[in-house]
């Protein structure tokens, strides 16, 4: 189980160091500078031109030789000091982050989990039931193969714009303030749920069709057969072969991760949803490349960190890996 | 997309797919064995309603978009028309909020959708298969640093890494977007093939080609791919699929060509022109139904593939 757990760690800290050292890279050594085209944006005079480009070439630190660029990224990554907005200058870009990370998760985490549980659940029913496996599984095949911001649009047109019974925009109303009051609950849910059933109805297809497929096959094991053999009742053998099926659902959860999280990016912008996606959009439309670089190593981080509660639930899940038997893969 | 992922192996264990049948010798002046084969292929094929009805909507789809752009009027981007015009005879999708031709834009999108997933797909296809046959076959510490590289850009979200990129390197052309998205959706593929490739390699059959001397790349080329092509296709097909949704999913960002037309971008423009708001349906719902077309296509096809090439499945 440690070395199961060490290994994992490990891969994430790799990655971690790889996702850093890109996320400094890639503005240094990619052809064109931004801090040119920043200025180029700005339409700036002549004379000031100067001027701006030496500030920002100490803002970015480019004066300094490149080994010590790198170390004082690292230097100052550690310090919790991602750099400043550019286009909110001068807002830290951790607090821009920071501010849109709650919105993020709100619609993330639910969406993940409660998509696992019921697409696993309606997945496993499917399986082997001909009336339920022919109306599931091409449904499923279409969510799973539909671009979520697309799902969010017509979401939004039917619900907001067309039966009028939905806000389209933002996390809530804006005459309100965010506080833990009742009306403020309700006009929060009430702009969340259409984000949230872009995202869930999308990670559920694929989840259904996984388990659906997974259960087939365990149903086809000799345990199964065994357990029918010896007279016990279907609903039994089942619930053996849902367990067993479950656990390659948990291994793909974390591969999906980076999926999920892809999808809550674009449904955001659909609905101006103040999260990270948003913040996303507008960093990109502003050139505000702290603000991108930052959201970059945020992402990165928030996805090990799930991986790693995935990992870990899986030691409690598997007892094979506390023996130290097998891994999940 | 994601969960595709996984659900690639067949026989859903990883099991290898070489279930050798043994093949009743013919008689004379029968077909050869090799005709045999394929034309027993075809027979599952053809019968098999997932994969013609999969197969079907991908050519329907790949079709409108080699011939559809010789049937539009005006050039995708021109502002020819009057504004939001609803669907008609002259204007079969409509028009957009700047009287662009929504047909012409959907046909040419289309082909930058094509473009994509075949460019996106084969490049995370080649890499996926060099990668995965080279750690599974080599083992050893070849295997441990490409399985490492493996599962640090599987850990890494594909399309955070894409934006950033994109974000600094200015994308021109689609050739260039499907490029990036190649270079980072390959880990899942690899990490099925080297799983595949480690549970072929020590078959009698590698052992020989093996004793006979012949050089690793070829017994890789001619012994094991073989023994996997089907594993293969239908990995190069979902590849094709998830290159797809990650170029719309940039394409809508405004991280593509902005001087071409693409069904992400056609939802971008859709999207921040109040396309919504308006009701202007003919303008945002067909980008996304040619997506779910190919994509959801292309896994249907899959699926039938998966049932063709396994009879275990078949009778279901």
């Amino acid at each position: 189980m440690i070395r199961y757990l060490g290994r994992k760690l490990l891969i994430y800290l790799v990655t971690f160091f790889v996702a850093v050292t890109v996320d400094w890279a890639i503005p240094r050594f990619m052809p064109g500078n931004p801090i040119d085209q920043l200025l180029a944006r700005m339409h700036a005079q002549p004379q000031s031109q100067q001027a701006l480009t030496s500030y920002y070439t100490k803002a970015f630190g480019f004066d300094v030789p490149v080994w010590k660029q790198y170390l004082n990224f690292w230097v100052a990554l550690f310090h919790g000091d991602l750099g400043v907005s550019i286009a909110n200058f001068p807002t830290p870009v951790w607090e821009l982050i920071r501010g849109a990370v709650p919105y993020t998760l709100a619609l993330l985490v639910p969406a993940i989990l409660l998509s696992f549980w019921a697409g696993n659940k309606v997945g496993a029913l499917a399986a082997r039931r001909k009336a339920l496996d022919n109306t599931v599984l091409p449904a499923s095949y279409v969510l799973t193969a539909t671009p979520q911001m697309w799902l969010g649009i017509v979401l939004a047109w039917v619900f907001a714009t067309t039966l009028a019974v939905l806000p389209v925009t933002g996390a809530y109303d804006l005459s309100l303030q965010p506080a833990w009051t009742l009306e403020f609950a309700e006009s929060f849910l009430k702009h969340w749920v259409l984000p949230f059933s872009a995202l869930f109805l999308v990670a559920f297809g694929g989840w259904a069709i996984g388990m659906r497929n997974m259960i087939i096959y365990e149903l086809e094991a000799d345990y199964s057969n065994y357990l029918a053999a010896l007279g016990a009742p279907t609903k039994l053998v089942r619930k053996y072969a849902y367990r067993n099926a479950l656990l390659p659902q948990i291994t793909g959860l974390a591969l999906a991760l980076g999926a999920v999280v892809a999808g809550a990016i674009v449904v955001e912008i659909v609905f101006s949803y103040p999260g990270l996606g948003t913040l996303t959009l507008t960093a990109l439309q502003n050139r505000d490349y702290f603000l991108i670089q930052g959201i970059f190593l945020f992402l990165i981080m928030g996805v090990l960190i799930a991986n790693l509660v995935i990992d870990i639930a899986y030691v409690f899940i598997d007892p094979r890996t506390r023996v130290g038997m097998a891994g999940s893969n | 997309m994601a969960v595709s992922k996984q659900r690639l192996r067949l026989g859903p264990s990883g099991a290898p797919l070489t279930a050798e049948a043994p093949t009743p010798l013919a008689p004379a002046g029968a077909p050869t064995a090799r005709e045999k084969g394929r034309s027993e292929f075809l027979y599952f094929a053809f019968r098999n309603w997932k994969f013609v009805l999969g197969l079907g909507l991908v050519l329907a789809f790949l079709g409108l978009a080699i011939f559809g752009p010789m049937f539009v009027a005006h050039k995708p981007l021109d502002f020819a028309g009057p504004t939001d015009a609803h669907p008609s005879h002259h204007y079969w999708f409509g028009t957009t909020s700047f009287g662009q031709d929504v047909y012409a834009q959907f046909v040419y999108g289309l082909r930058s959708a094509f473009l994509v997933g075949a460019v996106g797909g084969g490049i995370a296809w080649l890499l996926g298969a060099g990668i995965g046959f080279t750690a599974g076959y080599r083992s050893g510490w070849v295997d441990d640093v490409l399985s490492m590289l493996t599962n640090v850009v599987l850990v890494i979200p594909t399309l955070a890494i894409l934006i950033i990129v994109a974000a600094y390197l200015h994308v021109h052309s689609y050739t260039t977007e499907a490029i990036l998205v190649g270079l980072t959706s390959w880990p899942w593929a690899a990490r099925a093939v080297r799983a595949q490739t480690f549970s072929l390699k020590t078959r009698d059959f590698v052992d020989i080609a093996r004793l006979s001397g012949r050089k690793t790349s070829k017994i890789i080329v001619t012994e094991i791919a073989p023994n996997m092509s089907s594993y293969l296709l239908m990995m190069f097909i979902l590849l094709f699929g998830g290159a797809i949704l990650i170029g719309a999913s940039l394409d809508f960002l405004g991280l593509g060509p902005a001087t071409s037309v693409s069904l992400g971008l056609m939802m971008n423009n859709a999207y921040l022109s109040s396309a919504l708001l308006l009701g202007s349906w003919w303008w945002f719902l067909p980008p996304g139904i040619g997506i779910i077309g190919i994509v959801g296509g292309f896994y249907v096809m899959n699926v039938g593939l998966d049932e063709i090439f396994n009879p275990k499945l078949r009778e279901l």
